[in-house]
C-alpha cells in the first residue's frame, strides 16, 4: 500500500538527457502503465525511480524521498524486475528466489526461517514448487518470466516496477502472468508500474497511462484517453485503428496501408 | 499458473499465518557432507603424502613417530631422520595444502565477480607482476637464491600486487564495467611479460632459474614459508567464505544488485582485494602455479552446483587436497629428480577436467 509521486524527474546517461520533468502519482494499489515508442525512455524511468542512473528531481514512497533512503532500505520499498535480467549460471530456481530476499538477511548473508517460508509462499503462489530446483537456464521463457518475478515477490516490498515483464511470451503466457500481477496488486495492496510494448494489454491491466516521447510525457490518463488513433498516430508515427472490446476497454490494432487505401479512395 | 489463479483471494497473505505452512523452501547452503567429503580427502592426501618421500623413512616408522608425538610415546627415528620429517616433509604438505587453498579459493572468487568461468587468480596481472618483479630481482642481484626466504618472496608478492594494482587503476580510468577490467588486465599483462623477457635477455645467464620459478615449485626451507603464506589466506577465506551470498547476486548483474539493496562496486573491490592478497601470499612462496585456481572450483561446481556459499569454502578444501596429490606426483614420478609441480597439476588436471565435462555434458 504504497503512494507513489514523481516530481520533476530527469535522467541521463554521460550527461545526455534521456528523460526530462517528469511527474505524475500513483495511487496506493494503482497500476501505471508506461508506453511510448522505442528510445522513448521507458525503462530509464524505472531505474530513474530505483536510483540506478543519475537523475534530477524526487520520488517518493508514501511520502518518503527515496533519493535519501540507504540502498537497502530503498531495495525493501521498491521491487524491480528488468526487461532482460541476467541470469546467474548454473543458479536454481529457489536459490534466484531466494536473493530477493537479500535487503532482509544479515552481513554474512544467512537466511532466516522467515525468508525460506516466503520464498516458499512465492514459488507455490507463482507456480513455481516443481521448478524449484530446476537450474534457471533449463526453463521455458514464461518459467524464467515467473522466476524473475518470484525474486521481485519475495522482496516483499510495496511497490513493484515491472520492466516489459512480458516480453518473449506468447499471449496466453502474457495474459497469465499480468493476471497473476493483477491478482497480487488485489491481494496486497501492491502499487504496480510496468512499462509495456502491447498497447491493447497495457490499456487493459493499467489503470493508468503515461506516453513518453523523447524522455517527455506526451500523453497521460485513462486508457481511453490515451489510446487514440489520433495519439498514436502522433507519437508512434503509426496506422492502427482502435477498436471497443465487449467490455469497453480499446483494442489497438495495426492497420496496414494498402489495406486502407481503398476505403480512402 | 493458470491453476493458481482459481485460488480464492487471501491465499497468498494466509498462507504465512496458517498451520498448513507450504513445506520450507531450501536454498543452496554449504552443507556438512559438502564439508566431511572435503575434509577427508584432504586428510587422506596429506598423511599419504607425509607418509611417503624422497627419503626412505618408511611408513609404518613416521606413523609411529606420529603417534609418538600425540602421545608423548619414544621416537622411533633418529634425530636426523625426525629432521627430514618435520623440518622438510610435514612443512612442505602443509605448505601445498594452504598454497593450493589459496589459489582454489582466489580462483573461485575471480570467476564469481567476473561472472566468467575461465578466469584464474593471474587474470588480473599477479603472474606477470610477479614474473617481472623476480626477474628484476635475479638479474640485479644475482646471489639471490630462489629457494630461500627473503628477496625474491618479497619480490614476488610486491610484484603481483602491483600487477593487479597497475589493472584496477586502468580498468578504473576506463569505466566501472567488469569488461574493461578484463581488458586492462590483458594489457598488463601484456606489458609485464614483455618486460619480464626483455630483462631476462638482458641476462642470458639467469634464465634457467627465472624459468624454474616460472614453473612453480614447493620446495621449502622449513616453516618459514608456511608462516609467509598464513596471513593472507586466513584473511581471504574469511572475507570470500562470507561473501559467498553477495558474489551469487553479483551474476545477476549490477543493476540488480544495486536493487537489491548491494552497492555492486564495493563488493568486488572487497572480494579481489581479497582474493589478490590470497594469490600475492601463494605466488610468493611457490612461484606460478597453474591451472589450480581454474579447474579446482570449476570441478566443484560441475559437482555441487553453482552457488558461491558452497563453491568458495569447498573449493578451499579440495584445492589444498589437489596441490598435495600433484605435489607427491611431482616427488615420486621421477624420483629423486623432481618435476615442477606447475607441469603437473597441468598434466593431471587438465585430462581429469575434460573428463568430467564430457560426463556432466551427457548427464
Amino acid at each position: 500500500m504504497s503512494l507513489v509521486e514523481l516530481d520533476g524527474l530527469s535522467a541521463g546517461y554521460r550527461g545526455s538527457p534521456v528523460l526530462s520533468d517528469i511527474s505524475t502519482a500513483i495511487g496506493a494499489g494503482g497500476w501505471l502503465g508506461v508506453i511510448g515508442p522505442n528510445g522513448s525512455g521507458k525503462s530509464t524511468l524505472l531505474k530513474a525511480m530505483l536510483g540506478l542512473v543519475h537523475h534530477g528531481g524526487t520520488v517518493t514512497v508514501d511520502g518518503r524521498r527515496v533519493s535519501g533512503l540507504r540502498q537497502r532500505e530503498r531495495a525493501k520499498l521498491l521491487g524491480y524486475a528488468p526487461q532482460l535480467p541476467q541470469l546467474p549460471v548454473g543458479m536454481t530456481v529457489t536459490d534466484y528466489v531466494l536473493l530477493g530476499r537479500t535487503p532482509y538477511t544479515g552481513p554474512l548473508g544467512r537466511e532466516s526461517t522467515r525468508d525460506l517460508d516466503i520464498v516458499a509462499e512465492v514459488l507455490e503462489r507463482l507456480d513455481l514448487l516443481d521448478l524449484a530446483e530446476r537450474v534457471l537456464s533449463d526453463l521455458s521463457g514464461g518459467e524464467r518470466q515467473r522466476a524473475v518475478l518470484a525474486r521481485a515477490l519475495a522482496q516483499r516490498t510495496g511497490v513493484l516496477l515491472l520492466d516489459e515483464p512480458t516480453t518473449g511470451l506468447d499471449v496466453g503466457h502474457a495474459q497469465a502472468l499480468l493476471d497473476l500481477v493483477d491478482e497480487l496488486r488485489h491481494e496486497r495492496g501492491t502499487t504496480v508500474v510496468t512499462t509495456l510494448h502491447d498497447l491493447t494489454m497495457a490499456g487493459q491491466y493499467a489503470e493508468h497511462l503515461l506516453l513518453l516521447e523523447h524522455g517527455r510525457v506526451s500523453a497521460e490518463g485513462a486508457p481511453g484517453e490515451v489510446l487514440t488513433t489520433d495519439v498514436l498516430h502522433r507519437h508512434y508515427a503509426a496506422r492502427v485503428s482502435i477498436l471497443p472490446l465487449p467490455d469497453g476497454s480499446p483494442a489497438v490494432t495495426p492497420v496496414r496501408e494498402s489495406a486502407r487505401r481503398p476505403r480512402e479512395g | 499458473m493458470r491453476d493458481s489463479r482459481t485460488l480464492p483471494a487471501g491465499t497468498f497473505e494466509a498462507a504465512a499465518t496458517s498451520a498448513q505452512r507450504p513445506r520450507r523452501a531450501r536454498g543452496s547452503r554449504l552443507r556438512p557432507r559438502h564439508l566431511l567429503i572435503g575434509i577427508a580427502a584432504l586428510v587422506v592426501l596429506v598423511l599419504v603424502s607425509v607418509l611417503t618421500g624422497a627419503a626412505e623413512l618408511g611408513w609404518q616408522r613416521v606413523l609411529a613417530e606420529l603417534g609418538a608425538q600425540f602421545t608423548g610415546g619414544v621416537s622411533p627415528l633418529s634425530e636426523r631422520e625426525a629432521a627430514i620429517l618435520w623440518q622438510l616433509r610435514v612443512p612442505r604438505v602443509v605448505l601445498a595444502v594452504l598454497v593450493g587453498a589459496a589459489l582454489a579459493v582466489s580462483g573461485a572468487a575471480f570467476q564469481g565477480v567476473f561472472r566468467n568461468p575461465l578466469a584464474d587468480p593471474y587474470l588480473l596481472g599477479a603472474a606477470s607482476g610477479a614474473g617481472l618483479s623476480v626477474t628484476v630481482v635475479v638479474t640485479a642481484v644475482p646471489q639471490v637464491t630462489l629457494g630461500s626466504t627473503g628477496l625474491a618472496q618479497v619480490a614476488a608478492f610486491l610484484g603481483a600486487l602491483g600487477g593487479v594494482g597497475l589493472t584496477w587503476l586502468i580498468g578504473r580510468s576506463a569505466g566501472p564495467d567488469t569488461a574493461t577490467l578484463v581488458l586492462a588486465g590483458v594489457a598488463v599483462s601484456a606489458f609485464l611479460t614483455a618486460a619480464q623477457t626483455f630483462v631476462q635477455q638482458l641476462r642470458v645467464e639467469s634464465l634457467q632459474r627465472v624459468y624454474m620459478w616460472l614453473l612453480g615449485r614447493l620446495s621449502t626451507s622449513g616453516w618459514h614459508e608456511v608462516l609467509t603464506v598464513v596471513p593472507g589466506l586466513c584473511l581471504a577465506t574469511m572475507v570470500l567464505c562470507a561473501c559467498g551470498r553477495l558474489l551469487d547476486l553479483l551474476g545477476t548483474g549490477d543493476e540488480e544488485a544495486a536493487a537489491l539493496g548491494v552497492r555492486p562496486g564495493r563488493v568486488r573491490a572487497l572480494v579481489l582485494v581479497a582474493a589478490s592478497l590470497a594469490t600475492a601470499s601463494a605466488v610468493s612462496v611457490a612461484g606460478l602455479i597453474g591451472f589450480v585456481g581454474l579447474v579446482v572450483p570449476h570441478l566443484v561446481r560441475l559437482a555441487l552446483g553453482g552457488s558461491y556459499r558452497v563453491i568458495v569454502p569447498v573449493s578451499l578444501l579440495f584445492g589444498g587436497a589437489f596441490l598435495v596429490g600433484a605435489d607427491m606426483l611431482a616427488r615420486t614420478v621421477m624420483a629423486p629428480a623432481e618435476l615442477p609441480i606447475g607441469v603437473i597439476t597441468a598434466f593431471t588436471g587438465a585430462p581429469f577436467f575434460a573428463l568430467l565435462l564430457h560426463t556432466s555434458r551427457r548427464r
